[in-house]
């Protein structure tokens, strides 16, 4: 127990400030996100991440806004279980064919008003794997978009910043 | 000389017809035999204990012949590849099951992709392709028009029932709790325990075979790199690799050296990645979230340096895309030595932890003689005793050079999966070092032309999870004809369904964690 003691005071807090020209930028945003998850949704902004079949780069940047440096969740951003929870959808992947149904379930079992981010090339437009007998393409083709990040894969400020945008949209 | 030829050859005689014609790298054996002595041929694979490392069909009507099939043995440094024909109006083949339990999968996805038969498989059920694809949709022919998407038709996927007083199923999925991606798990379950797990994947399907063949050799590598992105240069690599040894292309010293730099980078970045979520899994999130600090500290070092978190399409054709300056260097033993310090305390933390040892140890557990009978491959079967990795086995420049301590675990529990990562990080930091230290000068760039055509290349990478495979045939006016690609996930999954058997329901996220399988590699 102790050496975890010691480990976490060693640690400190890490959440950014980080280099300048990053730093700038999540500052900016965060403090914009915040407000907005505040000022739109009490406080408390929740996601649920559906891979529609991306290739995982884009799900390990996810996982870093998740981070102790990014800490998303010091803006009110949490992820959710379930779908029946989520204020916003972050999708990723070129939909693939075997996953449009299970995307479009996901969609209709999240409550109205909902948020939907692509996030990734692929999210975009189908990326490298275009559109195909597999892959039906970008998420637009299968359910509405509010805002797209691109990116292959995007980087965790980047996420930030569009999750941002799809907030300050409404 | 060669223990897997001579042992075909003893027991085929004459019918194994031995050529090494267009087989690249030259290291690698090719036989063909007749398609009624293909089970024959595994037959005599398994007297010498050979693993089967993969097993997959291409359409060869483009040559006037029919189908090739194709199965891939290893024993130790040796890879041998056994063909065999079936004419375009007879697709079918003795099965390899019986003998080689991961050929279940691949006769499966053989059989769905490339409508091929294996005959006397026990499980007649599609695998990756779903039951509301239309029946005669095999997207590997080559008469089939990949462009255009294909309609839904009615179907039912029979799972395997378990019946009896107080036995009842759990479905899970596709789309899951975390962050992940999309998979199906199906459980039977009396009380807390798991009788049985059944995996229904391929719902990350995009085609990634069939796209190859419409690609420049040149452009190969960039879809290889996202076959699995937290696998992307090791998957690079592959393709890499098996393109060059078919050119005859000589990679420049210094760029075999920095590939090696950038496999050992990405196999720490996801180490520490896994070893935090195997921690979180048990309850002790303090560890994901030390480990996801270190491990963003390399991922910022990648970008600063290689321009690319995940160093994505640094690995090309011929070479690397980037090089490293003597600041660079600098830049990163300063890391290695902060993440080397920093991981050793979290690494005693995890080891004198008693509430996280309750649950890693003896959890899900894969005896070494099913990792072996299953032809498990890398952190799985280090960790279940089985001492297989290409860098020392079949090792590939620049470890030729470079020696690799490989842990191997006996106990195959999650604590042992854990504990060889945690091995593997330390190790793969002393490599980095002496990478480094030792990188030698010149061009990182060299010229790769195009393959002579009908000839095939074949690489064996270790990536983090293990052995990648990517096999290439050249079609007749040269253009790429098949690319397989075997990501280690096509076999490491049916190590965690056998893994899971008589553990808790609640213990599967530990125990599936701890294998952290690519669904996108093996969906393809």
């Amino acid at each position: 127990m102790i050496r975890i003691l010691k480990q976490i005071f060693r640690t400190g807090i890490v959440t950014e400030p980080l280099l300048p020209e990053v730093d700038a930028e999540i500052q900016e945003v965060g403090a914009r996100l915040k407000e907005a998850v505040g000022k739109r949704f009490s406080r408390s902004l929740t996601i649920r991440q559906v891979d529609a079949g991306s290739c995982n780069g884009c799900e390990l940047e996810i996982h870093a806004i998740n981070n102790p440096i990014y800490n998303c969740e010091r803006f009110g951003i949490h992820f959710t279980a379930s779908p029946r929870f989520a204020d916003m959808l972050l999708v990723t992947g070129p939909v693939t064919r075997n996953m449009e149904i299970a995307l479009r379930r996901t969609y209709n079992a999240t409550p109205h008003p909902k948020l939907v981010v692509a996030v990734g090339d692929c999210g975009c437009n189908g990326g490298i794997f275009g559109e195909s007998y597999a892959s039906i393409g970008g998420i637009n083709k299968v359910i509405p978009v509010d805002v797209v990040i691109p990116g292959c894969p995007p980087t965790p400020a980047a996420i930030l910043n569009g999750i941002l945008r799809a907030v300050g949209n409404r | 000389m060669s223990v897997l030829l001579d042992a075909i050859k003893a027991f085929l005689g004459t019918d194994a017809g031995c050529d090494d014609r267009c087989q690249y790298p030259s290291s690698t054996m090719f036989c063909s035999v007749p398609r009624v002595k293909f089970a024959d041929a595994a037959k005599a694979m398994k007297k010498v204990h050979a693993l089967l490392v993969a097993e997959w069909a291409a359409d060869e009507t483009p040559f006037n012949r029919g189908f090739g099939i194709y199965a891939c043995y290893r024993w130790g440094a040796e890879y041998l590849i056994v063909k065999t024909e079936a004419p375009f109006d007879d697709p079918a083949f003795p099965t390899l099951t019986k003998k080689f339990l991961p050929a279940y999968r691949f006769e499966r996805q053989i059989k769905s992709l490339m409508g091929v038969t294996a005959a006397g498989h026990p499980d007649s059920r599609p695998w990756i392709k779903f039951e509301d694809w239309p029946e005669d949709a095999w997207p590997l022919r080559k008469s089939f028009d990949a462009s255009k998407p294909m309609p839904r038709v009615y179907g039912k996927y029979k799972f395997v029932k378990a019946e009896g007083e107080g036995v009842y199923e759990i479905p899970v999925g596709p789309v899951h709790a975390g962050i992940i991606e999309p998979g199906h798990f199906r459980f039977q379950a009396v009380g807390e325990d798991i009788l049985n797990l059944e995996e229904r994947l391929g719902y990350v399907h995009k085609g990634i075979e069939k796209k190859f063949e419409s690609l420049a050799w040149k452009d190969g590598s960039r879809l290889a790199g996202r076959v699995s992105g937290d696998t992307t240069a090791a998957h690079s690599l592959g393709y890499c690799m098996a393109l060059e040894s078919m050119t005859g292309c000589r990679v420049p010293e210094r760029a075999q050296w920095m590939r090696a730099l950038f496999l050992e980078r990405e196999r720490i970045a996801n180490h520490l990645g896994d070893l935090g979520a195997i921690c979180n899994d048990a309850a002790f999130a303090f560890m994901l979230y030390q480990m996801s600090r270190l491990r963003e500290i390399m991922l910022r070092t990648n970008h600063k340096l290689f321009g690319h978190r995940f160093m994505m399409d640094r690995i090309i054709p011929g070479g690397v895309a980037v090089d490293i300056d003597a600041n660079g260097k600098e830049i990163i033993l300063a890391e290695l030595k902060k993440i080397a310090k920093e991981f050793n305390r979290l690494v005693t933390i995890y080891d004198q932890n008693s509430s996280l040892e309750d649950r890693v140890r003896d959890a899900g557990i894969l005896v070494p003689d099913k990792a072996r009978r299953l032809c498990q491959v890398g952190i799985v079967a280090r960790a279940s005793g089985l001492n297989l990795d290409c860098r020392t086995q079949n090792p590939f420049p620049p470890y030729d050079r470079i020696k690799v301590n490989v842990p191997v675990l006996i106990s195959g529990d999650v604590h042992a999966r854990a504990w060889v990562r945690v091995e593997e990080v330390r190790e793969s930091i002393r490599i980095i070092r002496e990478i480094l230290n030792t990188l030698p000068s010149g061009g990182i760039l060299s010229d790769v032309g195009d393959p002579a055509p009908d000839t095939y290349g074949f690489s064996a990478v270790e990536g983090w999870r293990g052995e990648i495979i990517y096999w290439l045939q050249s079609g007749p006016k040269g253009e790429i004809n098949r690319c397989m690609v075997r990501d280690p996930s096509s076999v490491n999954w049916l190590g965690l369904e056998q893994a899971v058997l008589g553990n808790i329901v609640p213990d599967f996220p530990l125990c599936n964690k701890s294998f952290n399988q690519s669904y996108s590699g093996n969906d393809l």
